[in-house]
């Protein structure tokens, strides 16, 4: 063997497992279980050898409330096993990720369990009670009534402006991932929308309809990540491995608008910070993966918002800033196009279960990368990425490779 | 009926000066970059965290950045009028202070009467009320745009 490099002794994922999404209103624990028992299973290792265990923070709901790490050690038995809890808004579950890797990477463990789950209430994502006049986040809820669409609503209506997209061209988004997400059974929403449909679904914020909002769901997602070693030692051929793992935050000053944000930094007397936190956050896992978004088989992005799918065409290199519309209307983010994007069905099919979300993303690479993607499999796939963006500054992204 | 006592929705954001009414931010001395809300106690510019902070009225007109509207009735602590009446929400960028600051657009200018660019004044208009007080928020209007003032009268 040649010179070690780092995608040489990458972590390996040995299992992915789910609990389907749905609205199923039960506790988060035993969703979480079901997924680290599916993970566990597909990797053929036993709860016992599991060396530690890295849960995205619960947001909201559910006994034992905000608990995760902890939590999932004790409902599939104690074992003594060290545990860490991640809280990072939407890109909760990449913390987690990361959080086993460098735990993998130190040489602390060989075997880690990644678990993300969530119940979920219904309607719109809210602050929870309590809060006060000193959090933003239930200032932006009291003051202007400004929710999590209506930032996607900022979002949307710029690129109509900017770049010329148009209502349809958001409503394609849809139709383009709800096609998929109808063939993927841990997808909540099993249908695939015309057009029409969805543009004739109520507006919610403008220009952006409720069919073009993700809804919030019950779900979770689980992984079972080993060292390169480890992965040789049980024999895994050409596993699926993780060669970049992003949770930047964004640089001084930050020029665009964000949840949960009022303002956002001041440009005035400070240098340009260059990339925009969203471009930063992929570039940081194309970086430390040694490749590009021309490497790309596929993308799972984070589509709170069909139009905002768009955005991360662009943000994650697929494009330049302007082109998402073309990209889109050229099918060339579709299956079977030159870079399919969301083939999962996206957060459009699944709703958001927050902690376990950037933890499907990756799921959804790995059943990819194996080629066990069924109907949605994108062919040959042999790299892909994820992406996403939590509440608070929290970026983060993942590369995984085959 | 007494009259209702008019109190800021929240503390030291803005002036309650009705004509010509501010936000209220703070700027970095030494660097000079600006803050909203304020920040008085330590300034979020690299490196210029010794920075004196000094407190500033923030530009008055803007320019519109983009908009949206809340269809539905936000959740709590949203008070939402029953029934719900839909409102606009801007993201407004101010040149001096090159910054976006977002607020509900005034008072019966709905997303159809705003274009790309276009400047936006600072008011103040009530939020919601109870039955001493009404809470004033900043919200932003075309400039010169003749919109109703609610109930505010």
């Amino acid at each position: 063997m040649g010179v070690e490099t780092i995608a040489d002794e990458a972590i390996a994922v040995a299992g992915v497992g789910m609990h389907p999404w749905g609205k199923w209103g039960r506790n988060f624990v035993e969703y979480g279980v079901h997924a680290i028992e599916a993970a566990l299973a597909d990797a053929g290792v036993a709860w016992s050898e599991v060396q530690f265990v890295a849960g995205g923070g619960t947001v909201r709901n559910g006994y034992p409330g905000y608990v995760a790490g902890a939590t999932f050690a004790q409902a599939m038995g104690w074992t003594g096993v060290p545990i860490s809890t991640s809280y990072a808004a939407c890109a909760s579950g990449v913390q987690a990720i990361q959080s086993a890797r460098a735990q993998i990477l130190a040489g602390f463990c060989d075997v880690a369990v990644v678990v993300g789950s969530d119940t979920t209430p219904k309607g719109f994502l809210k602050p929870n009670e309590g809060g006060s006049g000193t959090d933003p986040d239930w200032l932006r809820f009291h003051l202007m009534g400004a929710t999590n669409p209506t930032y996607f609503g900022l979002y949307a209506r710029r690129r109509m402006e900017l770049f010329g997209a148009t209502e349809e061209d958001f409503a394609q988004v849809k139709v383009k991932n709800s096609q998929c997400g109808a063939t993927n059974p841990n997808a909540r929403y099993n249908k695939a929308f015309t057009l029409e449909e969805v543009l004739a679904s109520p507006m919610v914020a403008s220009p952006l309809r409720l069919l073009e909002i993700c809804a919030t769901s019950d779900g979770a997602a689980a992984m079972v990540l080993v060292s390169a070693e480890r992965a040789r030692k049980m024999g895994l051929k050409s596993p699926v491995r993780v060669t970049g793992v992003s949770t930047v935050t964004p640089t001084y000053p930050n020029s665009v608008i964000e949840m949960p944000n009022f303002s956002t930094d001041s440009a005035t007397g400070v240098a340009d910070p260059g990339p925009t936190f969203r471009d930063s956050i992929a570039a940081a896992a194309y970086e430390q993966a040694g490749i590009g978004p021309d490497d790309l088989d596929l993308a799972e992005v984070y589509d709170l918002s069909s139009a905002l799918e768009l955005d991360w065409y662009e943000n994650i290199g697929l494009c330049k800033e302007g082109e998402a519309e073309k990209m889109l209307r050229d099918g060339d983010t579709s299956l079977g196009g030159k870079c399919p994007v969301n083939p999962s069905g996206g957060l459009g099919a699944f709703g958001e279960a927050v902690p376990a979300q950037a933890i499907a993303q990756v799921c959804e690479l790995t059943w990819q990368l194996r080629g066990q993607a069924g109907e949605r499999q994108v062919e040959g796939a042999k790299v892909g990425l994820t992406i996403n963006q939590g509440l608070f500054g929290h970026g983060s992204s993942v590369i995984c490779q085959s | 009926m007494p009259q209702k006592t008019r109190v800021p929705a929240v503390e030291g954001w803005f002036t309650m000066d009705d004509g010509q009414p501010s936000l209220i931010g703070s700027r970095c001395t030494d660097s000079g970059s600006y803050f909203f809300p304020k920040e008085m106690e330590h300034s979020r510019v690299p490196g210029f965290g010794d920075s004196k902070l000094e407190e500033v009225n923030l530009s008055r007109t803007g320019t519109l950045w983009s908009w949206t509207d809340a269809a539905y009735a936000p959740p709590p602590p949203f008070v939402a009028q029953d029934p719900h009446v839909p409102f606009a929400i801007a993201a407004v960028e101010l040149a001096e202070e090159q910054m976006v600051i977002m607020g509900q657009v005034a008072t019966g200018i709905s997303v159809d009467d705003l274009s790309m660019g276009m400047e936006m004044e600072l008011v103040l208009e009530t939020l919601y009320e109870d039955d001493d007080n009404e809470y004033i928020v900043w919200k932003w209007k075309p400039t010169g745009s003749v919109a109703s003032t609610g109930d505010d009268s």
